[in-house]
């Protein structure tokens, strides 16, 4: 096959995937719906369920001894209110079959191309939507946070179809500028925190909606089959923390690129700059963490600006500001 | 500083009575104990700065305000980064350009207010690291501390009878905890014995890790970035480039910068290559590699090899030359009507697009009756379109490639002695005598072709066919320590994310024919699998007791 044909077959598998998605989007949503319906007609008993937050995943299974009590303050584990409904698993499923054919198609790409398959705008996407998913995937095995899968196939959804529509270029050989090792660390690495960060943003959307839910200021009733505010914020800040790691690396090898791809570790590019706002950001959201009075939605609205400047980096910042990180091939 | 430890709150309000004031685990104040306060004083009023400074607050508000100080500096052109962008905007937008340079827009990350903002954040930010340094040396010279009375308010409380004595328990919970990387230390408790213990010192070094290391790069970048230099130089194919203040295009030096800094050097261009691959659906040469093979020569040694290309820099000594940019230059030989060379010599043309059509000047300011300028064009693989203009159809040259030139005459503005850009020409003053606003045509040469100049001035001659590289030279001797640094943020911000630190009590107590066993934790800073932790030690525990009865 010429790398004509096997990049054909990875757009054909694009496509393949975010159908996939979009159904698991429509399964997701029509479950949060279910679940409305159902925590209405058990009313009482979700009332005086909602301020029980957690039980124990991280139970003490194996010990020899009596269960200990659970105090208040290691409720860190998660617990859907009520077990995974059938349209949730379906809903699952869906996202791993959608993710295997999404894999699939940026192995194909990277066959196609000869090279890392994230050297441009397309392929950022194409990579970070899928590494989105991973990362839903991947803690979903830990913890089970399958109540975001509408807002993560949705948002995968839509961020691969703007991709594919609008940016899409063909497979072109690198420029001498991206012939480099780091092209492989620093991209993949950004790809990742961003994968993180995606995650964190949606729990702490997740935990703000359960906030005001909690405070009796909304009534949104899919939010039953949700955890506790303060469960989705510390789960929110597991997963951010991990995405700020990542993106400490990011700048960091970006810098080591750039010294020796440009001549200088930094110089306040549009892109470093962004980068820097996204990192300070979060530094400003992990500190809020440890700040009285900056608890809970106050540091949730800060993961959700520090996603929002994700996104703001990787579409505006590459479209329409000018800089060394040119390379959306456009 | 960040760590949070939530449940601190219940049992160790006082641990860390060095952190600021509004950390999450220090205890509340009183409602109004900071309202009706006395007369501060000086000193008072100075303390009283201090601690808001410190605090998390402001350094948290000063962090928000940083990522957004920056934002404007990504909106406007920078000085630093784009000096070309800025002349643009400039020109532009001359109303705005002139309230946005006043601001120091166009200069963010070097503007007062800019400045101010992370001087303050780093002055709060070692007013946190030293008492803090100071207390964490203590933390680690001291014993972990007394096991509380009563544990069952702790994370993961867990209670336990057994058929093992006090001192068999007490024995093989210093032993497990030992080998899981306690410090332990036991503490006597009415009726039997306990243990106490602390992991993850790790935790707050590799916290304080962090911001010393932010605060290394920021006094490395700004100390140590005035010893360096860096500077341009477009060096054309057979010419030799001497590392001196003379022979830089452009030279940008630090603070403290001296000419003893510049090596002694030459790099001479031999020849340069480029690869290019078609991009069939836009018709356009992508290039694939770019090698410029130099020869360099330091003083007392001969010329040596040396191949640069992007994204392979090469040293000499402790100056690094990048590969940043390559055209075509051609040679031209200008005679006055006697045939005598008014000037000859290779000129860069700069590339316009990716078949590299380029753009170039001659200057001809001696020689001739009349000072003569040239502007043209340069095309490697011409096609004429139906309009009468040419384009490029790829960068690789041959026998047809075409120099397509106007010419101008008037006063070139060199004799001002004010130093002029050698790559544009301001036509504004001067006349056109060949090209579309004359009555005569623009010049079309191609190699080895003569043409006469307008105006019985002169001739010119397309002689020959160079290439040139674009070539900056960059020392900083401080790069490596940033490096460094740089290193250090992460590995200290990794171990302070994701290094547990806690404490762990094992409880015996004799409880008639046996002893009843508690074990309890407790989080200092974020710490979601305690829980987990305590009933894990809890089972080798019980293993351990096991084992050691029933051997």
């Amino acid at each position: 096959m010429t790398p004509t044909t096997i990049a054909a077959y990875s757009l054909l598998a694009v496509y393949s995937a975010a159908a996939v998605y979009v159904i698991a989007f429509i399964v997701s949503v029509v479950d949060l719906a279910r679940r409305s319906s159902e925590v209405l007609a058990a009313q009482p008993l979700a009332a005086s369920a909602g301020s029980v937050s957690a039980a124990g995943a991280s139970a003490s299974s194996g010990t020899t001894v009596a269960a200990p009590p659970r105090p208040p303050a290691a409720a860190s584990a998660t617990a859907v209110a009520s077990p995974a409904s059938r349209l949730q698993r379906v809903a699952f499923a869906l996202t791993v079959l959608g993710f295997v054919i999404h894999v699939a198609a940026i192995v194909l790409r990277g066959v196609a191309a000869s090279r890392a398959p994230w050297a441009n705008m397309f392929e950022f996407a194409l990579t970070g939507t899928a590494v989105i998913v991973g990362v839903y995937l991947l803690v979903s095995i830990w913890r089970d946070v399958r109540y975001l899968s509408a807002y993560i196939t949705g948002l995968v959804t839509l961020l691969l179809m703007l991709a594919t529509m609008n940016v899409y270029v063909d497979i072109v050989p690198l420029p001498p500028a991206l012939q480099s090792a780091w092209l492989v660390v620093h991209v993949f690495v950004a790809i990742l925190g961003t994968g993180f960060f995606a995650l964190g943003a949606g729990l702490s959307i997740a935990q703000l909606l359960q906030a005001r839910r909690e405070a009796g200021s909304s009534s949104l009733r899919f939010l039953g089959g949700f955890p506790g505010s303060e469960t989705l914020e510390n789960l929110a800040y597991r997963v951010n923390v991990i995405g700020f790691a990542f993106w400490t690396f990011t700048l960091i090898a970006g810098a080591i690129w750039a010294e020796h791809a440009w001549g200088r570790y930094w110089g306040w590019d549009t892109k470093e700059v962004w980068t820097f706002i996204i990192w300070v950001v979060y530094a400003g959201y992990i500190h809020a963490r440890a700040t009285r009075g900056w608890r809970g939605s106050r540091s949730a609205w800060l993961a959700i600006v520090g996603f929002t400047a994700v996104l703001f980096n990787f579409t505006i910042v590459n479209l329409f500001f000018k800089g060394f990180h040119a390379y959306s091939g456009l | 500083m960040a760590s949070a430890p939530r449940s601190d709150r219940t049992a160790a309000k006082s641990t860390d009575p060095l952190r600021p004031a509004d950390h999450i685990d220090q205890p509340v104040p009183e409602p109004g104990s900071g309202v009706a306060q006395p007369k501060l004083g000086l000193v008072g009023y100075l303390r009283f700065f201090w601690r808001q400074l410190t605090s998390m607050r402001t350094a948290l508000v000063l962090l928000l305000l940083l990522a957004l100080a920056a934002v404007p500096g990504s909106l406007v052109p920078q000085r630093s980064s784009d000096p070309n962008g800025v002349l643009q905007y400039k020109a532009e937008n001359p109303d705005s350009f002139k309230i946005l340079d006043a601001l120091g827009v166009f200069s963010t990350f070097s503007s007062p207010w800019f400045s101010a903002i992370y001087l303050l954040l780093f002055v709060s930010l070692v007013g946190c690291i030293l008492p803090r340094t100071k207390h964490h040396l203590e933390a680690m010279r001291a014993r972990p501390p007394k096991t509380p009375v009563r544990l069952s308010r702790l994370v993961g409380h867990t209670e336990v009878r057994s058929g093992a004595d006090v001192e068999a328990a007490v024995d093989e919970a210093r032993a497990a905890l030992r080998s899981a990387g306690y410090r332990v230390e036991p503490y006597p408790v009415p009726g039997g014995d306990s243990i106490s213990a602390e992991r993850g010192y790790l935790r707050e070094t590799g916290n304080l890790v962090f911001h010393a290391a932010l605060v290394g790069v920021l006094v490395t970048v700004g100390v140590g970035g005035g010893f360096g230099y860096n500077g341009q130089k477009v060096i054309v194919q057979d010419t030799a480039f001497t590392n001196s203040l003379a022979g830089y295009d452009s030279f940008n030096p630090g603070r403290f910068f001296t000419e003893q800094a510049l090596e002694p050097f030459s790099v001479r261009l031999d020849d340069f290559d480029g690869h290019y691959e078609l991009n069939p659906a836009t018709g356009v040469y992508q290039p694939v590699d770019y090698t410029a093979h130099l020869s360099v020569r330091t003083p007392g040694t001969d010329w040596t090899d040396a191949d640069l290309k992007v994204n392979e820099p090469f040293e000499i000594g402790g100056t690094k030359a990048y590969l940043l940019g390559n055209g075509y230059a051609p040679v031209v030989t200008v005679r006055d009507t006697s045939g005598a060379v008014a000037y000859t010599g290779p000129v860069a043309f700069l590339p316009l697009d990716g078949n590299l059509m380029s753009r170039g000047v001659i200057k001809v300011p001696d020689g001739l009756d009349e000072q003569l300028g040239f502007m043209g064009f340069f095309y490697p693989d011409p096609l004429e379109l139906t309009d009468g203009t040419f384009t490029s159809l790829s960068p690789y040259a041959g026998d047809a490639s075409l120099l397509s030139l106007n010419v101008y005459t008037g006063d070139l503005g060199l004799d001002a002695g004010v130093s002029v850009n050698a790559y544009t020409l301001d036509v504004d003053e001067l006349e056109q005598i060949a090209g579309p606003q004359a009555d005569t045509e623009s010049i079309k040469l191609v190699q080895g072709q003569t043409a006469e100049l307008p105006n019985g001035l002169g001739t010119i001659e397309f002689t020959g066919l160079k290439r040139f590289a674009s070539v900056e030279f960059h020392h900083d001797p401080t790069e490596g320590w940033v490096l460094v640094f740089a290193l250090l943020i992460l590995g200290g911000l990794l171990l302070s994310l994701f290094v547990p630190r806690r404490r762990m009590w094992v409880k015996a107590v004799a409880d008639g024919d046996g002893t009843r066993i508690e074990y309890a934790g407790l989080a200092r800073g974020e710490d979601p699998t305690l829980a987990a932790a305590v009933a894990d030690l809890a089972r080798r525990h019980q293993e351990r007791l096991e084992r050691r009865m029933n051997p």
